[in-house]
């Protein structure tokens, strides 16, 4: 059985007529863009799935001031152990902040990205974005800039955007109504004043619908994010979905709430809930429709460095950077050899992708045994291959794998098992924690698998695999499919072949 | 008649670029507001503009000393839950 690389297709979800993965095509998410938007896109390590894996981002701590509270948020909390949006350890002047970038950006060749994402809003902080995005496009030419923002100030910087050779701006869009506004956002502040509850998220909406309209019609690309609450705007992401895409938003980014007690928010200390794994997935395929949606994002610190779902942070202390000697003009030249080769194999990649298709339609496509879809985790530092050992990593991506093919469904964070030492609170071990997040999950495919994690995987249900070891994720995930399958582990469930016939 | 920056400031540089009088400066451990050049905002502003945008409760006192912006009044968190 020959199946397809979905690649997180936009419309995966097969809804009558001809999805992507039903007619062995191997479309990725890139493929449904108009070409001048891939080329935007296609290194973007936050908008490619694909080109996560390869290319490195980094956010710089320029704009600590905001002009809005949400509920999630609290901005007291610093700490360095943690990874979420609004959490930096050092603040950075605009000056410095282009030093760091200029370190970052000769050390590790893959970073083709410079974001502005707080922890503040980076628009409430005019000068201090604006300062270091016209130095940045002037000494590193190379690099892309964007910027995330809250959209209460962005109608009256789209022109000056505009301006910095900036192809990507993120909006954070939680609501479109303000009854529902007005239970995330306690207040703005707004031509001189604090405005609370309702009337607050009203302008808020408004700004943010205008900001979307005015960039769209400059031709910027506008990604939104949107946090998931449960009980809050659930239910009413969908339609947020329907009217920042017929808007002309080109992804949209449905990111879970984190809501721990311990980070002191209002949503924290209230005992608001975080989505489960899955309410997350039912909404993101819920939203897709024809839209893209990502499902790759970390919800990174304002200050992270590398590839995503790594922090290199602590290399490029300032008092390192001090340290660098570094001649930006050869770094660049040695930044182009490095993505010339990526982009090589990327396009090798998608040759040897689009020759497997051709081979499935010359044969025909055989009768296609429906078979049911499994999740598997894989551990990986990036390459898009399997490289990392089961007790280092900190994170797990998450694939389906199906009789449609193979498609990306998102990521989950946990503690290294290695280094977790032998409880994190409550008496559960980090190899507990990992157990628990895998959940659902029937395979786990790594480098290496120790021995000791091995019997209570296979006792909760996950199949331990370090046979993959340096293959490809996607090709790794196939085989393993197809393994079971003859296996006779696929056999669609009584209760699901009603559904499908 | 003078506006006051305590320990609890977050260093967020909010109230800084909007005073009018040019009386917040940055500062260690926190910043900081010049009691000679301070006017809360009369004659410029109907609020206070530091206060007005101050995320942090508690951290912007008036002159009598009582918090500009007292506990729960920003983020909504009950009184019990913030003494926990
Ligand atoms: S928070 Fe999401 S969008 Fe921002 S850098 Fe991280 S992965 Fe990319
Ligand atoms: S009250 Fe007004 S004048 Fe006084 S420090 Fe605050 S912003 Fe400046
Ligand atoms: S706005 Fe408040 S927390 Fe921020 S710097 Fe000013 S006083 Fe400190």
């Amino acid at each position: 059985m020959q199946l397809p690389v979905i690649n997180n297709a936009a419309s995966e979800a097969p809804k009558g007529g001809c999805s992507a993965g039903s007619c062995g095509s191997t479309d990725d998410q890139m493929n449904h863009l108009p070409e001048h938007i891939r080329q935007k896109v296609f290194n973007h390590p936050c908008y490619s799935e694909e080109a996560h894996h390869y290319f490195a981002r980094m956010h710089v701590a320029v704009a600590p001031a905001c002009n809005i509270q949400c509920n999630y948020c609290n901005r007291k909390y610093d700490c360095a152990n943690e990874s979420r949006p609004g959490v930096v350890s050092e603040l950075h002047h605009p000056d410095q902040a282009v030093k760091k970038v200029l370190a970052v950006a000769a050390t590790i060749p893959q970073m083709t990205v410079l974001g502005i994402a707080g922890p503040g809003d980076p628009l409430a902080n005019p000068e201090r974005t604006f300062s270091t995005f016209s130095q940045l496009a002037e000494q590193a030419p190379d690099i892309k800039l964007c910027v995330s923002t809250n959209g209460l100030s962005l109608p009256e910087h789209v022109e000056e955007l505009s301006k910095h050779n900036i192809d990507h701006v993120t909006i954070t869009i939680n609501c479109v109504d303000p009854d529902v506004g007005a239970q995330i956002y306690p207040w703005i502040f707004w031509k001189n004043k604090r405005i609370k509850g309702r009337e607050g998220a009203a302008i808020l909406i408004e700004q943010q619908q205008k900001g979307l309209e005015m960039l769209v019609a400059k031709g910027i690309l506008v990604k939104v994010n949107s946090v998931m609450i449960p009980g809050v705007n659930d239910k009413h992401l969908e339609e947020v979905s329907k009217i920042v895409k017929s808007k002309g938003a080109f992804l949209h980014n449905v990111m879970p709430l984190i809501s721990e007690a311990e980070h002191g928010t209002y949503y924290g200390l209230t005992g608001q809930r975080g989505p489960t794994h899955d309410e997350l997935q039912a909404l993101q395929d819920a939203c897709a429709g024809d839209m893209n949606m990502m499902r790759h994002c970390r919800q990174c610190r304002a200050d992270a460095v590398g590839l995503l779902g790594e922090d290199r942070g602590a290399e490029f202390t300032m008092d390192k950077i001090e340290q660098m000697d570094i001649n930006y003009p050869e770094a660049m030249k040695m930044r182009a050899e490095v993505h010339a080769a990526i982009n090589e194999e990327l396009e090798s990649k998608r040759l040897a992708k689009e020759a497997k298709v051709q081979l499935v339609s010359i044969q025909g496509i055989q009768k296609k045994e429906v078979t049911r879809p499994v999740l598997m985790a894989v551990a990986t530092k990036g390459g898009g291959v399997i490289n990392e050992h089961f007790g280092h990593a900190s994170e797990f991506l998450i694939y389906e794998a199906s009789s449609e093919g193979v498609r990306f469904i998102s990521h989950r964070k946990t503690i290294p098992y290695c280094e977790g030492g032998d409880t994190c609170g409550d008496g559960e071990s980090a190899l507990d924690v990992t157990i628990r997040e895998l959940a659902g999950c029937e395979v786990v495919l790594c480098s290496k698998v120790g021995y000791e994690p091995w019997g209570p995987l296979e006792a909760a249900g996950i199949q331990p695999n370090g046979e993959h070891a340096m293959e490809t994720i996607e090709e790794a995930i196939l085989k393993v499919y197809e393994e079971m399958r003859v296996a006779g582990k696929l056999e669609t469930k009584a209760d699901e072949q009603q559904k499908v016939a | 008649m003078a506006l006051e920056i305590i320990e609890s400031c977050v260093n967020c540089w909010a109230c800084e670029p909007l005073c009018p009088s040019k009386a917040i400066y940055e500062a260690k451990p926190h910043f900081l507001i010049d009691p000679n050049k301070c006017t809360e905002c009369a004659g410029d502003f109907e609020d206070p503009q530091c206060a007005t945008i101050c995320p942090i409760e508690g951290a912007i006192l008036n002159e009598d000393g009582d918090a500009m912006n007292p506990p729960g009044s920003l983020t909504g968190i009950p009184l019990q839950k913030l003494a926990a």
